[in-house]
C-alpha cells in the first residue's frame, strides 16, 4: 500500500492515521505546505499563511483531542491573534488581530491549528471572490472560472488539496455557493449556533461562521467543536449542542424532504436541474418521502436580503474611519476629508456601492418605504419556512443555479452577481441552517463543473441536515470526486 | 415605495462620509437604479399585518452579570493605530 499522501485526506482520515501515530502532526503540515506550494500558483486561494508558527504548536498538539494536530485554513475575515486580518480590503492591509476570534480560541481548545488566512471578496461582499484587493482566486476545476464567494479562497484551497478543511462565513450563500462551485461541503449553520465574536461584521443580523470540508462527517466534526454559547456575543444562542456526527449512518426513512415549486425557477442551468431531481430520486430511493410544497416569498428573497445586508453593512462599517486601525488618508484638512478620502482610498467598488445603497435605505425618507418594508418581508419569508417545516424535516433545492462562471463574467452587472444568491440568501433572512453537497458535474465546453445540492433545515436541526447530506454522499461517489491540478 | 429617480448617489455618498470619483457617481448613479427597479417589486406585497423583524431568532434584553476579566491591553488596543503618540491615538483636528 502506498503511503497517505496527508493534503489529499479527510479531517476523519487524518485522526486515524494521527491516533495510530502514522503520521504526524509535523508531516501533515509539511506535505501541506509542498502541496501549496505547487497549487498556489494557479489557484492563488491564500492571502498570508504562518507556518512556522503553526509548526510550532505542531509539535506540542494533543492528537487525542476531537481535532488535534489538523491544519484548518481561516477565512481572512476571522481574527486569528497575530495574524493578518484584511478582509480582503485595502483598508486593512497592514491589520494584524490582537485577539483569538471566540470560533479560533474553540477550534484551538479542540486541537486544531490555525495556520494560513484565505482570500475572499472584500468585506464578504461578493459571489465570485473577485472583490478581493489583493487577487483573484481561480477555480481548481477550471482556472479560467470563479471558486463563487466570498468564501473563495477556502473553497479553492478545500478542493484543490490545498488546505484539509477551511472555515467560511455566510451572510446570504458565501460558504454553500462556493461549495457548491468548487465541488466540495459548504454549511450555515443556525444563526445565533456559533459565536460571532472575533468575525468582523457585514451584516451582523445575517452572518454565520461555517466550516467547508471534504466530506459531511467532516463538517460535522468542526461544528462540534465550534458551536455553542458565547458570553461575548449577545445573539448567540444558549441551548446545548449535540453531538453532530451522532445520527450519521442512520437511514431515511420517515424522513420527509420538501422540494418547493419555487426553486424550480427560470433561469436554472439545465444540467444543474437534472443533477438536483437526480438527487431527489436518490434521497426518496434511500427511504425519504418527497413532499412537493410551496414557500411564496422566495421570489423577494434577493431584494429583501440587498436592502437589510447593505443597510447593516453601511452602519458596521463606519467604523473603518482611520482613527484607530487601518488606512488613514495623508494630510487631511478638515475630519470630513480625513473620513471622505480615508473611505474613498481604503475601500474597493463593491464595499462603495453597498454602502451607498445602505445608507440609502436607511436615510430619512425612504426608511419605513425600503428598510422597514423589507424586514416585514423578511418576517414573511421567515414564515413561510416555518409552516413548510410544520410538514417536512428539510428543504432540498439547487445551492446555485448555474455551475462556476467565468471570471469577469459578471463584475459589470452587479444584479446578475446578487441573484447568484437565490437559492441561499432566504436561509440566512430566515436564520435556519443550510448545507451544500456535491451532487454531480456539469460539462461545459471542455471542463466538468461540480453542481451542489442544498439541504435547509429548521433552526438548530444541524444533526437532521448532517444525517441526510451523510446519507446522500455516502450513496453516491461525488464527494469522492477532485479537480485535476 | 420611492421611485428609482429618488436616488442622488452624490449626495448620499456625503452621508456615508464618503468620497466618490465622477466615474464611480455615474456608474453607481445607474446600477443601482437598476437594483432599485428591480426591488419594486416588494411593493406588491401586502405587509399591512405584519411586524417588522430585525431578526430571525428574536431575543430580548439578553444579560450577563459585570465580571471583570483579562482583556486587550493599552499596547495590544494601540498596536494597530495608523497615528498615535504614548498611549493615545492622534486623531485629526476636530475644533477650530
Amino acid at each position: 500500500m502506498s503511503r497517505p499522501h496527508p493534503p489529499a485526506l479527510t479531517i476523519a482520515e487524518l485522526q486515524t492515521l494521527l491516533r495510530r501515530k502514522e503520521v504526524s502532526p509535523r508531516e501533515i503540515l509539511e506535505s501541506l505546505r509542498a502541496r501549496i506550494e505547487s497549487v498556489e500558483p494557479k489557484i492563488d486561494a491564500y492571502l498570508s499563511i504562518d507556518f512556522e508558527a503553526a509548526l510550532k504548536e505542531a509539535e506540542k498538539a494533543n492528537v487525542d483531542l476531537p481535532l488535534g494536530g489538523v491544519p484548518i485554513a481561516v477565512k481572512d475575515i476571522i481574527n486569528v491573534a497575530g495574524q493578518a486580518c484584511t478582509c480582503g480590503s485595502k483598508i486593512l492591509g497592514n491589520y494584524r488581530s490582537p485577539y483569538d476570534a471566540t470560533v479560533i480560541e474553540k477550534l484551538r481548545a479542540a486541537g486544531a491549528i490555525p495556520f494560513g488566512k484565505t482570500n475572499m471578496d472584500e468585506f464578504a461582499m461578493g459571489s465570485s471572490t473577485e472583490n478581493s484587493s489583493f487577487k483573484i482566486t481561480r477555480n481548481p476545476w477550471d482556472l479560467s472560472r470563479v471558486p463563487g464567494g466570498s468564501s473563495g479562497g477556502s473553497a479553492a484551497a478545500v478542493a484543490a488539496d490545498a488546505a484539509i478543511a477551511g472555515l467560511g462565513t455566510d451572510t446570504g450563500g458565501s460558504i454553500r455557493q462556493p461549495a457548491s462551485l468548487c465541488g466540495i461541503v459548504g454549511v450555515k449553520p443556525s444563526y445565533g449556533r456559533v459565536s460571532r465574536f472575533g468575525l468582523t461584521a457585514f451584516a451582523s443580523s445575517l452572518d454565520q461562521v461555517g466550516p467547508l470540508t471534504k466530506t459531511v462527517r467532516d463538517a460535522a466534526m468542526i461544528m462540534n467543536a465550534m458551536a455553542g454559547h458565547d458570553r461575548h456575543d449577545s445573539t448567540s444562542l444558549p441551548d446545548p449542542v449535540p453531538d453532530y456526527t451522532k445520527d450519521l449512518g442512520r437511514d431515511l426513512k420517515g424522513i420527509k424532504l420538501g422540494v418547493p415549486k419555487e426553486y424550480r425557477a427560470e433561469g436554472i442551468d439545465p444540467q444543474v436541474s437534472s443533477a438536483v431531481n437526480a438527487a431527489i430520486k436518490q434521497l426518496e430511493s434511500l427511504g425519504a418521502e418527497i413532499v412537493h410544497l410551496s414557500l411564496p416569498h422566495t421570489d423577494h428573497g434577493i431584494a429583501v436580503y440587498y436592502f437589510l445586508a447593505t443597510a447593516e453593512a453601511s452602519a458596521n462599517l463606519a467604523r473603518f474611519d482611520g482613527v484607530r486601525y487601518g488606512h488613514r488618508a495623508k494630510d487631511p484638512k478638515d475630519l470630513l476629508d480625513h473620513y471622505g478620502r480615508t473611505r474613498e482610498e481604503g475601500f474597493g467598488a463593491e464595499v462603495k456601492r453597498r454602502i451607498i445603497l445602505g445608507t440609502y435605505v436607511l436615510s430619512s425618507g425612504y426608511y419605513d418605504a425600503y428598510y422597514i418594508r423589507a424586514q416585514k418581508v423578511r418576517e414573511l419569508i421567515r414564515a413561510d419556512f416555518v409552516k413548510a417545516f410544520e410538514k417536512v424535516d428539510a428543504i432540498i433545492s439547487p445551492t446555485s443555479p448555474v455551475p462556476a462562471f467565468k471570471l469577469g463574467e459578471r463584475t459589470a452587472d452587479p444584479l446578475a452577481m446578487y441573484l447568484a444568491d437565490i437559492f441561499t440568501a432566504t436561509g440566512n433572512l430566515a436564520g435556519i441552517c443550510g448545507i451544500s453537497v456535491p451532487c454531480g458535474l456539469a460539462k461545459v465546453n471542455d471542463s466538468q463543473l461540480p453542481i451542489g445540492l442544498q439541504i435547509l433545515g429548521k433552526s438548530l436541526d444541524e444533526a437532521r441536515i448532517f444525517q441526510i447530506a451523510h446519507a446522500y454522499e455516502q450513496s453516491t461517489d461525488w464527494h469522492n470526486q477532485r479537480p485535476k491540478i | 415605495m420611492a421611485t428609482k429617480t429618488d436616488l442622488d448617489v452624490g449626495y448620499v455618498a456625503k452621508l456615508a462620509r464618503l468620497n466618490l470619483s465622477d466615474e464611480e457617481t455615474q456608474l453607481f448613479q445607474k446600477q443601482l437604479a437598476d437594483v432599485l427597479q428591480y426591488a419594486e417589486k416588494l411593493r406588491e406585497i401586502d405587509v399591512s399585518h405584519v411586524e417588522a423583524a430585525a431578526h430571525a431568532v428574536p431575543m430580548f434584553n439578553v444579560f450577563r452579570e459585570d465580571e471583570p476579566c483579562d482583556w486587550l491591553t493599552a499596547e495590544e488596543a494601540l498596536s494597530n493605530a495608523p497615528h498615535r503618540a504614548k498611549q493615545l491615538f492622534v486623531v485629526t483636528k476636530v475644533v477650530e
